[in-house]
This record gives C-alpha cells, sequence and structure tokens, in this order.
C-alpha cells in the first residue's frame, strides 16, 4: 500500500504559486505561499473571495497544476505520486455537494472503496456505517437519490463519501456554504465530533469567521493570493499580524468569533511569584465567558488570574489587560451579555486542545 | 384502403423491411455517432468541424444522396442504409454532445477529486447522465430516417416505399394510400415506444436531467 494511506499525514506548501494563463493574459492566482498541516489537525484556509484559498487547496490533490513550489505529503512530493492514487487516497467535499444524481446515497457514499475495488458486501455495509455517523439513519437514507434529500442532508452525504475510504485527509471547499444558517451551525457542530472521533488531516475552506474560529485548530488568513497570517485562533486575536486581520475579524471579533475560543488556548504559561490568592478560572470557559466571570471578581491590586488545566491544576496566567486586548474592550460587568451568547457551549469539551 | 386487406402478407413484409432499413441505419448511426461525439468532448477543436460535415451531409436531398452514392455502392439496400446512417449522424452526435456537456461541473469535479480515471469517469458518470438527451437524439434521426427511407425505394431498397411508387406507377391509388398509412404508422408507433424506452432510461439514469 502506498505511503498516503500510513495513519496520519503530514502535509507541507513550500513556496506555492500558481498562474493562470488565460486569453486576457496570466491570472497570479497563489504567490509564494507555505505552511505546515500537522497530522490531525484541521487547518482553516480563510480570506475574501477571490483570495486563492480554493486554488490553493486544489494544488494539494493536483486538481490544478502547481506552477511553482513544492507540496509534500509524509515528505513525498505529490508530483511523484500517482494522481488517481493521490486523489482516493484525499476525501474531497466540495460547496455544492457534487453528488452523483443517478447514484442512491449509499452507493455515493461508497464511491472511492468502488474504485478501490471492495466487495459489494463490504461497501454497503461501510456506507451504512457513515451514514450512521453523520447522523442519517440508513434505513431511511441509503437508498434515496439525492434530489431526494435537503440541502443539508446532502452535505452530511457529502461528508460521510469524504470519509468512506477511511482517507488520512480530507479537503473540504466551504462544504457548509450553502446552506441556511441553523443547518449550517449543525453541521459545524457534527463536524467537530466526527473530527474529534476520527482525528483526521483536514484542510478547510472557508470565507466565514466564525466557522473558523468553532473549527480550526489553525487558522491560515488569505489576501490576494499571499497568506497574511498563519496561527491559532488566539494567535490572531492576541496578536494580529497586521490591520487587515483585525479588520477581516472585524465585527466578529467580539461574542461570536471568541465563543469557541478558550481561556486555555489563550492562556500563558504561570510565571513565578504569581500569588495563589488570585481568581482561578477554568480552562475551558469561553473568552466571553471569562470576562463575565471576572466581573464578578475582586480584581484590586492583581494584575491578572491563573487558568486551571484538565487536570484542574492553575498553570496558566493570563493579564487582565491581555484579555481585554482580546475582548476589544475594558472587562465588562455582567449585565452585558445576554444569557444566550454567555451559554456554556455544551460540546466545548470536545475541541478544549488541552 | 381495400390493399391493405388484399395484401396484408406483402403489406407486412415490407413493413419488416422498412423497420429493418431503418434499424440498421439508426443503430449504425449510433455506433459510430456515439464515440464521435464523446471523442468532440474530448478534443474539442474536433466539434465543429464534425457538426459542420455532418450538418452539410444532412442538407443534401436524399435523392441526390443516393445518386452520389450510386456509382460507388450500386442499387439496393447497402446504399440506402449508408445514406440513411449518415442522414442520422447529426442528431446522435450533436445530443451526445450537448448530454455530455449538460453534467454538471460540480459534479464532474468530485469525481475527478474523488481520484476517478478518464475512462471510470466516462463510464460511471458522464454517459449514465447523458443517457436520456442521447437518446432525444436517437429517437429524432429514427423519425426522420422513417420518412426518408420511403424514398429509398426508388433505388431498389424495398421498404414501404414500394407500395407508394409501385401504386403511382400503376395508378393504383389505394396502394399508394396503404403505402402512406403504414409509414404514418410506422412514425407514430415508433416514436411513442422509444419515448416509452427513453423514459425508462432517464428513470434508471437517476432522473439526471431534473434533480440538478
Ligand atoms: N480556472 C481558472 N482560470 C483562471 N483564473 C482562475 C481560475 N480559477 C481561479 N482563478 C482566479 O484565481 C483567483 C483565486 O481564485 P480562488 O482560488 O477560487 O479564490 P477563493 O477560493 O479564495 O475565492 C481568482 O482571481 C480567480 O478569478
Ligand atoms: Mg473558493
Amino acid at each position: 500500500m502506498s505511503p498516503l494511506w500510513a495513519g496520519v499525514s503530514l502535509i507541507t506548501l513550500e513556496h506555492v504559486s500558481k498562474n493562470f494563463d488565460s486569453p486576457s493574459g496570466s491570472v497570479r492566482a497563489v504567490e509564494d505561499v507555505s505552511f505546515e498541516v500537522d497530522a490531525g489537525a484541521l487547518h482553516v484556509l480563510i480570506g475574501p473571495s477571490g483570495s486563492g484559498k480554493t486554488t490553493t487547496m486544489r494544488m494539494i490533490n493536483r486538481l490544478e497544476t502547481i506552477s511553482e513550489g513544492t507540496i509534500t505529503i509524509n515528505g513525498r512530493d505529490v508530483r511523484d505520486l500517482d494522481v488517481v492514487e493521490l486523489r482516493r487516497a484525499i476525501g474531497y467535499v466540495i460547496q455544492q455537494g457534487g453528488l452523483f444524481p443517478h447514484f442512491t446515497v449509499a452507493d455515493n457514499v461508497a464511491v472511492v472503496p468502488r474504485l478501490l475495488g471492495w466487495p459489494r458486501a463490504r461497501r454497503r455495509q461501510r456506507a451504512e456505517e457513515l451514514l450512521a455517523l453523520v447522523g442519517l439513519p440508513p434505513k431511511q437514507f441509503a437508498d434515496r437519490f439525492p434530489r431526494q434529500l435537503s440541502g443539508g442532508q446532502q452535505q452530511r452525504v457529502g461528508v460521510a463519501r469524504a470519509l468512506a475510504a477511511d482517507p488520512p485527509i480530507i479537503l473540504m471547499d466551504e462544504p457548509f456554504g450553502a446552506v441556511d444558517p441553523i443547518t449550517r451551525k449543525q453541521l459545524q457542530r457534527e463536524l467537530r465530533r466526527i473530527q474529534a472521533e476520527v482525528q483526521k488531516t483536514i484542510v478547510f475552506v472557508t470565507h466565514d469567521i466564525g466557522e473558523a474560529f468553532l473549527l480550526g485548530d489553525r487558522i491560515v488568513l488569505m489576501a490576494e493570493g499571499r497568506i497574511v497570517q498563519n496561527g491559532t485562533p488566539a494567535d490572531l486575536l492576541r496578536n494580529p499580524a497586521s490591520p487587515f486581520v483585525t479588520e477581516f475579524i472585524g465585527e466578529d471579533r467580539s461574542l461570536r468569533a471568541l465563543q469557541h475560543t478558550y481561556l486555555a488556548e489563550l492562556a500563558g504559561s504561570r510565571p513565578d511569584g504569581v500569588p495563589d490568592d488570585v481568581p482561578i478560572l477554568a480552562g475551558t470557559l469561553s473568552i466571553p465567558q471569562a470576562g463575565q466571570e471576572l466581573a464578578r471578581h475582586d480584581r484590586s491590586n492583581r494584575e491578572g488570574f491563573l487558568v486551571s488545566d484538565v487536570s484542574g491544576r492553575p498553570s496558566g496566567y493570563l493579564t487582565y489587560q491581555q484579555l481585554a486586548t482580546v475582548l476589544g474592550e475594558s472587562i465588562a460587568p455582567a449585565e452585558t451579555m445576554t444569557s444566550a451568547e454567555a451559554a456554556p457551549d455544551p460540546e466545548a469539551a470536545h475541541v478544549l486542545p488541552v | 384502403m381495400f390493399y391493405l386487406f388484399e395484401q396484408p402478407e406483402r403489406v407486412f413484409e415490407l413493413t419488416l423491411e422498412h423497420i429493418r432499413l431503418v434499424g440498421i441505419s439508426v443503430l449504425a448511426a449510433t455506433l459510430i455517432g456515439v464515440p464521435v461525439g464523446i471523442l468532440c468532448t474530448r478534443i474539442r477543436w474536433l466539434e465543429s468541424p464534425i457538426l459542420n460535415l455532418s450538418g452539410i451531409l444532412y442538407t443534401i436531398p436524399s435523392l441526390a444522396f443516393f445518386a452520389i452514392l450510386i456509382p460507388y455502392t450500386g442499387l439496393g439496400a447497402s446504399t440506402a442504409t449508408i445514406a440513411l446512417t449518415l442522414y442520422s449522424l447529426l442528431a446522435i452526435i450533436r445530443n451526445t454532445i450537448a448530454g455530455i456537456d449538460d453534467v454538471p461541473r460540480a459534479t464532474l469535479d468530485a469525481a475527478r477529486g474523488m481520484g476517478m480515471t478518464g475512462r471510470q469517469r466516462l463510464f460511471l458518470v458522464e454517459l449514465p447522465l447523458a443517457i436520456p438527451v442521447i437518446f432525444a437524439g436517437i429517437r429524432v434521426a429514427t423519425m426522420a430516417a422513417i420518412g426518408i427511407a420511403v424514398i429509398a425505394a426508388v433505388i431498389g431498397a424495398g421498404g414501404l416505399g414500394r407500395l407508394i411508387f409501385d401504386g403511382l406507377r400503376t395508378l393504383d391509388a389505394d396502394q399508394v394510400l396503404a403505402g402512406a398509412i403504414m409509414a404514418t404508422v410506422l412514425a407514430l408507433v415508433g416514436d411513442w415506444a422509444l419515448k416509452r424506452l427513453g423514459d425508462a432510461l432517464r428513470r434508471d439514469a437517476g432522473a439526471a436531467a431534473e434533480g440538478r
């Protein structure tokens, strides 16, 4: 079996550029892009429309040729790999679903297993397993055709299809872009649950900053074909690389984006000499929750507070100033937040990267 | 009308001959036209010369066409079959190209992204989705061929045209009428049958045309 399928996979892009030649001249769609996608992590590519996200992603599975630079998977240059084999080892989800209208849902899910020559019974079993995983009871959905499904259900099938052959890598291009906001939210939560379960190396394209903060272990922000900043969600909030980053995060910088960033991600390690009587907050609190929580504490004569890790040890530390910068305001009194916004996210524990 | 009842065996035999002539021609045109149409979608610059050529063939009047072919292939059914085949090509090639071009980009992109080879893309995705459109082309070609095949009787190809031309020569209006009625019935029944078959194929193909 090819090295592509060996467990988890690491993707690297080194000085990758892309030109499109059109009759009206050459378009530089991607300019000197370098980043690494850690094995088992979800990297979000985000940026305004036309910033080169899709093109960057499509060079990974060679749906676009690479004009300059190198892309490797587990150290192997993708151009040295058989292109068909490469694509079968990489799950692929696109915005419009791209389901095959003449295949049943089960056959759609089992496309790659079929290409890989799995026997029929095993394909069927796998399809049912995955339909269940993405929340579509197989008894009810397996033998339907895509046109008999809602947009959100079609996207679930798209995700199941990408997972079918258990590829180590999955590329997703605005997979939830075409569904209504409520369904999108639901799909995002489920992707998080699924990712916690299957631990794939995922590259996820979106232009929705809320989605990026909710899903991304790291966020690569692009503009005009270049990377503006590559960092964790907390990095982007704490140390924006340029005014563009702040502006792009924009209004969402406020509660919505921050709700999916947790204190433990933001906290630095506890410096020596911090007294034990400063406030201690759980690392599982979201940033807005922390702001609200601190409004209840006595902050006089204190510069910061301790953040406890999963085992409850107060090993992290954050200054009030740092938290205030991230919140974009001074630490607010409790009543400025509605209960809905402050409601703890029931799935928070799933994604906490500690 | 009496001829139909006086000579039912002859009418039946000539009808079968007609069906055979049309059937063989359209089948041959399908076997040639579908691959040529596929080729045009793969090698794009071929499309316009091939469509132009088959378009020109289509505009040649049938009697002139027979006259051009007779020095090479003589009188009889084979000349008629060649002409009918060439006439049928246009509709079939054109619809094959249209059917394949109609496959949504996102579907094709997914097929490529899943790691289908070119051949798998063609046989698993493009052709199944194009079948309703290709079949509509075959139906149009068949209808035209049933009409043109009547004229082929002048060059000795047989078929229902025999009744019409023999009748005209012997001033037997009854016989002319029998030929005309049978050709019309054949066209109507043929159209209906092909439409049913096409609908069945469309359902099999997952109703690609609607569900996108
Ligand atoms: N096939 C193509 N031919 C020519 N230009 C293209 C093609 N695909 C994308 N582009 C151009 O490349 C740039 C980046 O596009 P894309 O990667 O799709 O951006 P994004 O996904 O961030 O919206 C755009 O200016 C777009 O017009
Ligand atoms: Mg895009």
